[in-house]
């Protein structure tokens, strides 16, 4: 792994890369944090004269596909450069070393690049038991977290497990699986998603590295320039939404026609995610351009809101197939028959009540007095 | 039964604007409730003809946005009116304030549920339990209204929508907002057949007039009543 210190196009140009494949690879940056044609040369310059930062990329409780979704960046240069070229300080999936080597190699970095290192973080952090759930190298994930993010300059919380808890925090979540955002005392770049798209990956470590700072946030943390919008209003199925012409069956006449997925659970219309514009596997489609309705992976709670495929979710404490409608519409009989038991019952007793009124009644064309 | 003479005196309760509110809310509720359904549960129609030629679910989401604009801006006016409005009218008859109102939403409760005759004086604006419930219903409109205009942020320019996205955070998520905002329907189904009910039933114990004065804005109350309020 190369020293830190070197700028990204020099470590680039000791690879073998041309000068061409270089400014190919700024464009593409420039475009993916939406700084169009006069961002290309800022992004060059940074990238030609900024020393890249250290890197510490921790791995808790997760799958590792935030990683696998990042090395497959659309730019062939993401993950042969950006990857290795961030220094990559120290990152278990990755890295060379092992055993103590590669924890001196955390704590040396930690120490070394104190208040400059940018810390990555896969997984969430499991706080039950005392977080026994996840140790490496004797350490609670609980306890690495801490460390590594106390002289981080920014902290990225990588998928929803980091962001969010994901699968792990599921129903009745045993291993108290806690997203970093609640144990660190620090703003952290949320990047959810399950896992995040690469070019979103791509775009929050190029904005940072250009600028220096976090991309703008909105009020959940996440980075506004990819999580702004929902999936719903950037989605090219869109119209079919608008015209009412809805899939109700998977491989229906329908679905042939690619109509929209709403019917089937698409959580599009409640998911914030760049998936319909940037695409995913080198631009080459999303869940819903292959048939499939969005999950919702970039949401908070996706995985307790199932069944996916179904537009409503079932009702917490309920029987699994309860909906909110199912329910309603129980309440709704339910409270008609009452009503209407009452009706009968106050008819039974209405001799009472029709001679008072009536023995009220009988006066009143002889009352003078009542003219208002 | 010898005849007793009761004579009765007219009191005008409901101004045009509580009534207004009042008919321009059934209305708007009816319209959000069948449209809102409708979102949910999208129907099969018109599947004769190319998306570019048809636009209804559009229509429907359309009417059901602007039905949600008169809704919030109706419950708004009401809201104002309970300050500037007659007694009747005043946010103070929502909220229970002595222990005799207590007694009287006891008394509501018997004859509502053990259908015990209405003997005494019953307040002549909203009885003393329509008052409270009311005061909850309007927590569930203004928490309708809130998730409703949440949801409908992302697609608005106007800012009204981005006022109520807040709550997005607190409920966990424009997913759970839907669905609660969804569920919520059925809570104005409820109380809709509730409402109607007992407005009839009311009426007959009562003989006052209760149905009508929601049109005309009249309650009937005896004389030898009218000191004891």
């Amino acid at each position: 792994m190369s020293v830190s210190g070197d700028s990204l196009w020099i470590t680039m140009r000791e690879k073998g890369y041309s000068r061409r494949e270089f400014m190919q690879f700024c464009s593409f940056a420039a475009a993916t944090i939406g700084l169009g044609v006069q961002g290309k040369a800022e992004v060059a310059k940074a990238f030609e004269q900024k020393q890249r930062p250290p890197v510490v990329w921790l791995h808790f409780q997760e799958c590792t596909c935030c990683s696998e979704s990042f090395i497959r960046g659309s730019h062939p240069i993401v993950a042969d450069i950006l990857l290795d070229s961030i220094s990559l300080d120290y990152t278990e999936t990755l890295m060379a070393a092992s055993g103590h080597q590669a924890e001196k190699s955390l704590a040396d970095t930690i120490k070394k690049y104190a208040g400059k290192y940018i810390l990555l973080v896969e997984g969430s952090v499991p706080t039950g038991a005392d977080g026994v759930y996840c140790v490496i190298g004797g350490r609670s994930a609980a306890q690495i977290l801490e460390e590594a993010a106390k002289d981080a300059a920014a902290i990225v919380a990588w998928g929803n497990c980091a962001s969010y808890g994901c699968v792990q925090a599921a129903k009745p979540n045993p291993t108290g699986a806690t997203p970093i955002q609640e144990l660190v005392g620090k703003p952290v770049i949320q990047v959810p998603g399950c896992p995040p798209i690469a070019d979103v990956m791509v775009g929050v470590i190029t904005h940072i590295l250009l600028f220096g700072r976090p991309p703008e946030l909105d009020s959940r943390g996440r980075p506004k320039e990819f999580y702004s919008r929902r999936v719903h209003d950037t989605c090219y199925r869109r119209p079919y939404y608008d015209a009412g012409l809805f899939v109700e069956s998977f491989d229906d006449d329908h679905a042939r026609k690619g109509y929209c997925l709403y019917e089937m659970g698409c959580r599009g219309p409640v998911t914030y995610n760049a998936c319909a514009v940037t695409r995913w596997n080198d631009h080459t489609s999303y869940p819903i351009q292959s048939g499939h309705p969005c999950i919702g992976c970039s949401e908070k709670g996706f995985w307790d809101d199932g069944p996916f495929y179904r537009h409503l979710p079932s009702f917490p404490g309920f029987p699994i197939e309860a909906t909110a409608d199912t329910i309603g519409a129980a309440l709704g009989v339910g409270v008609a028959i009452g009503v209407g038991a009452h009706a009968i019952t106050t008819n039974i007793r209405k001799r009472p009540v029709i001679q008072e009124t009536q023995a009220e009644s009988v006066s009143e064309p002889t009352d003078k007095k009542k003219v208002d | 039964m010898t005849p007793t003479s009761v004579s009765y005196r007219r009191i005008y309760v409901w101004e045009l604007p509580v009534r207004a509110f009042h008919w321009i809310n059934a209305a708007a509720i009816t319209v959000l409730g069948l449209t809102g359904f409708i979102i949910g549960h999208p129907f099969s129609v018109a599947y004769t003809q190319e998306a570019s030629f048809q636009y209804w679910f559009g229509t429907v989401r359309f009417i059901h946005f602007l039905a949600g604009y008169i809704f919030l801006i109706n419950m708004l006016m009401r809201i104002y009116w309970g300050f500037v409005g007659n007694a009747y009218s005043n946010w103070k008859e929502f909220i229970p304030t002595s222990r005799s109102w207590i007694g009287d939403i006891k008394e509501v409760l018997k004859v509502d549920i053990l259908q015990t005759s209405v003997h005494g004086p019953v307040h002549v604006g909203h009885n003393r339990l329509a008052g409270l419930i009311y005061f909850g219903t309007f927590w569930m409109f203004l928490f309708q209204a809130l998730t409703g205009f949440a949801l409908y942020a992302p697609m608005s320019r106007l800012f009204v929508g981005k006022l109520a996205t807040w709550i997005v955070p607190i409920l966990g998520g424009d997913q759970n907002v839907r669905h609660l905002h969804h569920t919520m329907l059925w809570f104005y189904v409820a109380f809709a057949i509730v409402h109607v009910y007992l407005v009839f039933y009311h009426d007959y114990v009562e003989g006052r007039g209760t149905t009508s004065s929601m049109v005309g804005g009249w309650k009937f109350e005896r004389e030898d009543y009218l000191d004891k309020h």
